[in-house]
């Protein structure tokens, strides 16, 4: 199958679909790839790259549209994109269906098979493919970067010569793929990285990137991410209450926040009000990475930058990774790659559309001149919130000694029982066993007590060579029949040579193997 | 001739110093010359037993010396380091059935003397060890019965049973558990027939009796140890080693002999507490061990969510590339493969590099208590970068790439995080804790205990499918 990568038509859209690396994985699935000239351009990658990687140059659109059986692109089709497809055609790209229900349409009365990128389920099977997490990493990286940006001091803090400066204290507000990647790179930076998010599991997560979990005192069931998917759901008023006084009283102290809430199909929640905007300090920098959906803070504005009169830059982007366009088709590539590795199971160039597949059909929004969207709930449920473990109970310094008395009991009387038993068996042996035999006896007890103390303090590593130095001197089973084969009778003769022979064998193979593996533990 | 004074004081240095062989192998180091002490105290405690009072048929002893000798020292020129369990296990049979021999010798010399003693004879006319039962008192010679018996029996279940551990470790034998229909019942029934054989021995039935007893055991040991699966050898070995302790003990017993008691005791103690450590690297009991198969499971087994991701050289490659630390934990089929001088390659050119790679071993790796680390030390990994489960389990939330080699129970997560696995308690290396782990194996299949691995299943997981051999001198190319 020929797959072909258009220029995006949207204005400042600099990513493409198709990078020369994925081409060349894409082709050892069994497919052709093809791409318009100069799609790749602002991107960082040109013409010559991708016709390096085998990649067919093609001229306009309207041509690569044709050509093409597969199209990948990053932005849902506009209306003359749309119009272009053909029965039989597989798009993928982002599609936003819940939005685009006309152009969904559309490309089902064409006959078009269409995959939606951004509905892909949050299974850990798809995460591969899940492109919105990958732009979403993007995102909360550049945010930082952006921040910074806009910020007049440094993250990290230094004492200098010339005075002492204090660290950055950043909020991120939203836990997700975003904002543990703003996370990442905030504490990175040197900054004192504070981090909330309304599903408490997350919590580890956070403090695992360096970062501090700010904790409510607020009783609620806790918000279970596998009942919707992975994603955040909304929080009761009185929560969201508890919230808003928290983050009122951290607002005076930060210096940049980052607010990521998002909530699937809704208006994003308003989290940093215009009061605690005022609150903030002079030169302080928001990044509110939901602008698109009307923005965590009111006060922002899409696409745009301002500052306030308090002079608080508040940052409304949308486009952060086309920003990092380089980065961030690389890995939309590679998602639409493992995408394709999934629909050529074979890895021969053809396509199966597996609609019993989770994945496949979660993504498909049209197929067989049908709209397939809204998908059925996936059958594997998302990461799920560890089910909490209880925490072993701390015991009071009294406990702790009572329970250090009783196994010292315990053992003091098990011990006693043990060399009781063994005392009593001792005397009635000794009762009816001759003096000779309890003399050896002794002896025996003795050099088992002596073997015990000596064997514990071997190490492990030379466990093997333990084990061959004990089958040489166990030869020394050799003395019991070197005093028989002096005998009269023929047969004990016999025999006694037998053993003397093997446990030669034992004594000298057991000894030469040893030496032979001591010999080879060196040390570097 | 050397008097008995000199054999004794021979029997008290010897001991010593085979105590000090043993307490020398606490480490690499003092064990080169601990190893030496062994051989010292053998000679001396030989030399002076050979030229001590009342021994005779020197012209039919020196060849068996001589060829024994001989044979011992190109068994272990020739032997492989992977081929070292069966070793064991083989010189394990030997003392079994030195044992069984000197035993029955012992009731035969036993018999001569009675008879000659109820004919009236003189008694003075015995040689060797004849002369010694000459001396014994009859409450004495009841005894050395007793010692007979046990000798007799715990030598034959040796025997045989190393020489099905041999087998199995040699792959002469079909690994698989395996029992006779009636199973652990036949074992019980052959054991309490040895018990009432033992009862007609000791109230004169003569040398039949302990004939049936021999045979009796030597089933019992076959049987025994065929119902024992691969992965739990490391427990049959140590305890075989252990038994032979016992037997050797036994006749030392019989033969009135110290020197002989002492050595048994000190290697049936070594082969005990090495049976009890391994049991405890496996949270498994010994009986459950020696009775075979797993214990029951006490519920459903948590489902295992996820998929197995593979990866090829080249991934690994870079990501061994941008580590700074490695831990690699081989495993039997590390051996089975033969990989060891790839890994031990593999490990010299990340050192090379500045990279920290330590290697993490389970206590029941391999076939044989400290198996691996032989193999290491053979494929010449210092031993200094070779670490135990307790020194480096602690380390692998700082590790940045994990290699497990050829090993899959001892690094199950499940052992630790579902009760109801069948091997949960069960000490393991925490692999998953490192940033990324590769898992060299052959294909998809379960382990020896064949349980899930729901590490395969880990996000931070990706399986280098393929022989471990292979595998590694594919990746070793892209590593300069």
């Amino acid at each position: 199958m020929k797959i072909g990568t258009p220029k995006e038509v949207m204005e400042g859209e600099a990513r493409v679909a198709m990078t020369p690396d994925s081409a060349m994985a894409l082709q050892k699935l069994g497919h052709e790839c093809a791409i318009e000239t100069g799609a790749g351009t602002k991107a960082g990658f040109s013409d010559a790259a991708y016709e390096e990687a085998g990649v067919e140059i093609v001229k306009t659109a309207a041509q690569l549209w044709k050509a093409s059986d597969i199209v990948a692109k990053v932005r849902p089709p506009t209306e003359t994109e749309a119009k272009r497809l053909r029965k039989g055609q597989t798009l993928i790209s982002f599609f936003w269906p819940a939005a685009n229900e006309e152009l969904m349409n559309l490309a089902a009365s064409k006959g078009a098979t269409t995959i939606a990128m951004d509905m892909v389920p949050r299974i850990s099977r798809a995460q591969k493919m899940d492109a919105l997490s990958s732009m979403a990493n993007i995102a909360g990286y550049r945010a930082v970067i952006e921040a910074g940006n806009n910020f007049g001091r440094f993250f990290t803090g230094q004492i200098t010569a010339a005075g002492k400066v204090p660290p950055a204290k950043v909020l991120i507000v939203g836990a997700g793929v975003a904002g543990l990647a703003a996370i990442g790179t905030a504490t990175s930076l040197g900054a004192v990285t504070y981090a909330f998010d309304v599903r408490p599991e997350v919590a580890e997560q956070v403090e695992s990137m360096g970062a501090e979990f700010v904790y409510l005192d607020f009783d609620e069931e806790t918000q279970d991410g596998a009942a919707t998917g992975g994603y955040a759901a909304p929080s009761s008023p009185e929560f969201r209450e508890a919230q808003l006084a928290k983050f009122r009283e951290l607002a005076p102290e930060m210096d940049i926040v980052i607010t990521t809430a998002l909530i699937p199909n809704r208006e994003a929640p308003e989290l940093w009000t215009e009061d605690m905007v005022a609150s903030m300090k002079r030169g302080s920098v928001i990044v509110d990475l939901a602008a698109e959906k009307g923005g965590n803070c009111k006060l922002t504005v899409m696409d745009d930058k301002i500052v306030t009169d308090g002079g608080v830059t508040i940052i409304g982007y949308t486009d952060f990774p086309s920003r990092m366009a380089t980065q961030s088709s690389t890995l939309y590539a590679t998602n639409i790659r493992h995408m394709m590795t999934d629909l050529t199971p074979e890895k021969d160039g053809v396509i199966v559309h597996d609609m019993e597949d989770d994945v496949i059909r979660g993504a498909t929004v049209t197929h067989d001149k049908e709209v397939t969207f809204p998908p059925p709930p996936p059958k594997v449920a998302a990461i799920a919130a560890a089910p909490k473990k209880e925490a072993p109970k701390e015991l009071t310094p009294e406990e702790k000694r009572a329970q250090e008395i009783a196994t010292f009991k315990a053992q003091t009387k098990s011990q006693v029982t043990l060399l009781a038993v063994g005392g009593a068996l001792m005397l009635l042996l000794g009762q009816i066993a001759p003096a000779s035999f309890m003399q050896h006896f002794i002896v025996f007890a003795l050099a088992c007590f002596v073997g015990f103390q000596v064997i514990w303090g071997v190490a492990h590593s030379l466990h093997t060579p333990l084990m061959a130095v004990t089958n040489a001197i166990s030869g020394i089973i050799i003395l019991g029949a070197i005093l028989q084969i002096g005998s009269g009778n023929w047969i004990v003769v016999v025999l006694a040579a037998i053993s003397v022979l093997i446990a030669t064998i034992n004594i000298v193979g057991g000894f030469m193997v040893t030496r032979r593996m001591l010999a080879m533990f060196q040390k570097s | 001739m050397l008097g008995q004074g000199f054999v004794a004081a021979a029997a008290i240095s010897a001991s010593v110093l085979f105590i000090l062989s043993l307490g020398g192998l606490s480490n690499q180091e003092k064990a080169k010359r601990a190893v030496w002490y062994g051989i010292v105290g053998m000679a001396v405690a030989v030399f002076f037993t050979i030229f001590g009072p009342g021994i005779g048929n020197f012209w039919l002893m020196a060849p068996m010396v001589i060829i024994g000798a001989y044979i011992g020292y190109e068994v272990a020129r020739r032997v492989g380091m992977t081929e070292m369990p069966q070793l064991v296990a083989a010189l394990h049979s030997f003392v079994g059935l030195a044992a069984v021999f000197v035993g029955l010798n012992a009731e035969m010399e036993r018999a001569r003397v009675m008879a000659a003693k109820a004919a009236g004879e003189a008694t003075d006319g015995f040689s060797a060890f004849a002369a010694l039962v000459a001396k014994k008192a009859p409450d004495e010679l009841m005894f050395l019965q007793v010692e007979v018996v046990l000798g007799v029996f715990i030598g034959a279940v040796t025997f045989t049973g190393s020489i099905v551990a041999f087998g199995k470790l040699a792959g002469k034998v079909d690994g698989k558990p395996k029992k006779l229909p009636g199973g652990h019942m036949l074992n019980a029934t052959a054991a309490a027939l040895s018990l009432v054989l033992a009862i007609v021995y000791l109230s004169g039935g003569g040398m039949w009796p302990l004939l049936g007893i021999m045979v009796l055991a030597f089933f019992i040991g076959y049987h025994l140890i065929m119902g024992i699966g691969g992965a739990d050898m490391p427990v049959v070995v140590s305890m075989l080693n252990s038994y032979s302790g016992w037997a050797a003990a036994a006749i030392g017993f019989t033969l009135s002999n110290d020197l002989l008691i002492v050595t048994g005791a000190l290697v049936g103690s070594s082969g005990a507490i090495l049976s009890y450590i391994m049991c405890k690297a496996m949270n498994r009991h010994f009986v459950s061990v020696i009775l075979g198969g797993f214990g029951g499971t006490t519920g459903p087994q948590m489902e295992v969510e996820g998929e197995m991701t593979a990866i090829d050289a080249d991934g690994v490659a870079q990501a061994l590339d941008e580590a700074d630390s490695v831990v690699i934990v081989p495993g039997y089929g590390m051996a089975v493969a033969q990989a060891q001088s790839s890994v031990s390659e593999l490990t010299k050119r990340l050192r090379a590099k500045g990279k920290n790679v330590r290697f993490a071993i389970h206590p029941v790796a391999g076939r044989l208590p400290g198996h691996m680390n032989v193999l290491l030390a053979e494929a010449k990994v210092p031993y200094d970068i070779v670490l135990e489960m307790d020194e480096i389990n602690e380390d692998f939330p700082e590790t940045d790439v994990a290699i497990v080699i050829g090993s899959n129970d001892i690094v199950n997560p499940a052992a630790q995080d579902d009760p109801n696995s069948p091997i949960a308690g069960m000490p393991v290396l925490e692999v998953w804790k490192a940033k990324h782990v590769f898992v060299s194996k052959r294909g998809q299949g379960t382990g020896y205990s064949g349980i899930e691995n729901p590490l395969f299943f880990k996000d931070n997981t990706q399986m280098f499918y393929g022989d471990a051999k292979k595998s590694l001198d594919e990746l070793l190319t892209k590593i300069e």
